[in-house]
């Protein structure tokens, strides 16, 4: 195969790859745009194999590699349960960072398979393209790793801070700013090395200030950084395909980012700076006596059968209760009975983009009852009851009203203007960020006080009564 | 006769003016020579490879931008699950070292990201595919 044809099939696997993105702009076209990106990646894969010609014994060295990271991957994604998605997610970033850094080692300790120069004596220019690679690749690593434990609950969700660590991350950059231009001029592999290590240091460093429920602006920042990385090893190896993938990927990561970051009125900045959000902060006790209205499940099974409207507002607290089959089950009587159900979606609820979105659908919900804040935030005032599920800040009025919180000027589902507000909480404890919700002492709600799941199958029973 | 020598003057200024045009005309070849190889490295004969990378990875960038902005917020969670898959193409690095290095060392680093990379490959691609299988319209 010549390079040219190869460069060529290298650019219809990246377009393939826009177009599987391009597929999600709808659910009817998203598989299509899937099987485009396997495609692709097919597409990717065979060029590289027909351009290195390897002999026969690595060809089979790339067949097991393949296999054993195939199957594992086959086994991972068919088992894996959607609630854990965001871990997964993160465990797959950390994958790609680790994979970059690889194959910059693999790169500078035999430049010639890459046509990057002999050792000794390699470009300049693809030193620096690689170095960035590896760096972001290692920081991408070791983030996600974090990331990953604290979604998964083997490390708290609590900031974890270091004193002076502000300094010690700019002390760091400059290292690795230092130490690229020191690969340039030696071309040393031991210098490669610390490079790799001021990074891994690096991504432990940047990730572990930040609190549990800024992980959805997390997992999205380390999903552009692997994007990134990947766009500095394309430089290296003059691959197309690398190039617009990188590009592609390191542009969704930031634009999810910046969604997030909206959805919570905090800007980048102050998130990465961290500190904020640990889920057990202590609540604000001002030491006055507010007086809550709780139901069982009875009442509330009565308030919603009677209802003409109903819109649900899933947050956090579902996935962890594991409650969406539950809440569809008791959605599915509502609608038996008459009642119009909808789903509300904030931005930020879960722990990554589009985590409830995802969990709903398992649970069979279809997508044209789920709608975004923007599209349904005018109709809570229309609705008989809002049944607020797991999430608590989302839905704080403060936020609107209050000029003094903390969380003020956070777009927030407006669940205080339906008539009754029905709020499953375990206690009445706080949210992530620490703040009180005033919504609980107005006279329109109702404190259900249990598990979410729990709480929601009880109203089921109730409601056949 | 001063008439005469006018008109002389005239010609001789003429005949100057069509030997310079002439000569003009000789030189043109070597002049258009000059364009061609203005035109050539303007279409990029004579421009490092990295300026072309470049321009690519720039577009691709706004290509993203346009593309992602329009995926629906309810997909956002596949959207990250298949951006992670296709980052996997750095594959074609791996196989690289795999396939050919003569170091030994470069080629188990190339193996060791092959499978890591395989993982994401088949891990990515499939859970998107399973989750964006349950994403379904109302019963009607």
């Amino acid at each position: 195969m010549t390079v040219n044809l190869a460069s060529f099939l290298y650019l219809v696997s990246g377009i393939l790859f826009i177009l599987a993105l391009r597929g999600l702009s709808h659910p009817t076209t998203s598989r299509q745009g899937n099987l485009y990106g396997m495609i692709g990646m097919g597409i990717a894969i065979a060029t590289t194999l027909a351009l290195a010609t390897p002999s026969a014994g690595r060809f089979g060295l790339i067949v097991l590699g393949l296999a054993i990271g195939g199957g594992i991957g086959a086994v991972t994604a068919r088992r894996i349960a959607m609630t854990s998605m965001p871990q997964l997610v993160a465990a797959f970033h950390s994958l790609v960072g680790f994979a970059a850094v690889m194959v910059a080692a693999a790169a500078i300790y035999a430049p010639e398979s890459f046509g990057i120069g002999t050792a000794g004596d390699i470009h300049a220019q693809a030193l620096v393209e690689m170095s960035l690679g590896v760096a972001i690749g290692a920081i991408t690593f070791t983030g996600s790793v974090i990331a990953f434990l604290k979604l998964d609950g083997r490390m708290s969700g609590k900031p974890i801070m270091i004193g002076g660590r502000h300094l010690i991350n700019i002390v760091l950059g400059v290292a690795l700013v230092v130490l690229i231009v020191l690969l340039v001029g030696t071309e040393s592999k031991f210098v490669f090395w610390l490079i790799v290590a001021a990074s891994l240091v690096l991504g432990v460093l940047l990730i572990i200030p930040i609190g549990g429920a800024d992980m959805p602006v997390v997992v999205s920042m380390l999903n552009s950084y692997s994007g990134w990385a990947a766009a500095a090893l394309g430089f290296t190896l003059g691959n197309l395909a690398l190039i617009i993938t990188g590009a592609l990927v390191g542009s969704s990561g930031a634009i999810l980012s910046y969604i997030m970051c909206k959805g919570m009125n905090r800007s980048f900045i102050s998130v990465i700076l961290g500190g904020f959000g640990g889920e057990t902060a202590a609540a604000a006790d001002d030491g006055i006596e507010r007086t809550v209205k709780q139901g069982s499940a009875d009442d509330a099974a009565y308030l919603m059968m009677n209802a003409q409207k109903v819109i649900i507002v899933p947050g956090y607290g579902m996935a962890v209760a594991q409650a969406q089959h539950a809440l569809r089950e008791m959605a599915d009587k509502l609608k038996a009975n008459g009642v119009e159900v909808k789903y509300a979606i904030h931005p930020v609820a879960g722990r990554m983009p589009g985590h409830m979105n995802v969990l709903l659908a398992e649970a069979n919900v279809p997508y044209d009852e789920v709608f975004e804040l923007e599209d349904i935030n005018s109709e809570f005032a229309q609705a008989d009851v809002a049944y607020v599920i797991g999430a608590n800040d989302v839905t704080n009025p403060s936020a609107r009203d209050d000029k003094s919180s903390p969380i003020y000027g956070m777009p927030i589902l407006d669940v205080d203007k339906a008539r009754t507000c029905l709020f499953v909480k375990r206690s009445l404890g706080s949210g992530y960020a620490g703040i009180d919700n005033t919504l609980f002492y107005k006279d329109g709600t109702m404190m259900l006080l249990g598990d979410a799941k729990k709480m929601t199958e009880e109203i089921v029973k109730a409601m056949d009564h | 006769m001063d008439a005469l020598q006018k008109a002389l003057d005239q010609l001789d200024q003429a005949t100057a003016a069509v030997r310079l045009a002439v000569q003009d005309l000789a030189n043109a070849p070597a002049g258009a020579e000059a364009a061609g190889n203005a035109a050539h490295a303007l279409s990029g004969g004579a421009i490092d490879p990295f300026v072309f990378r470049f321009a690519i990875f720039v577009l691709a960038i706004f290509v993203g931008y346009y593309v992602v902005w329009s995926v629906t917020p309810a997909l956002h969670t596949p959207l990250m699950a298949v951006t992670n898959a296709i980052s996997s193409v750095i594959v074609v690095g791996a196989l690289l070292a795999v396939g050919i290095a003569a170091s030994g060392l470069a080629a188990g680093f190339g193996f060791v990201a092959l499978v890591l990379v395989s993982v994401n490959i088949f891990g990515g691609f499939l859970v998107t595919q399973r989750m964006l299988a349950m994403y379904k319209k109302k019963e009607k």
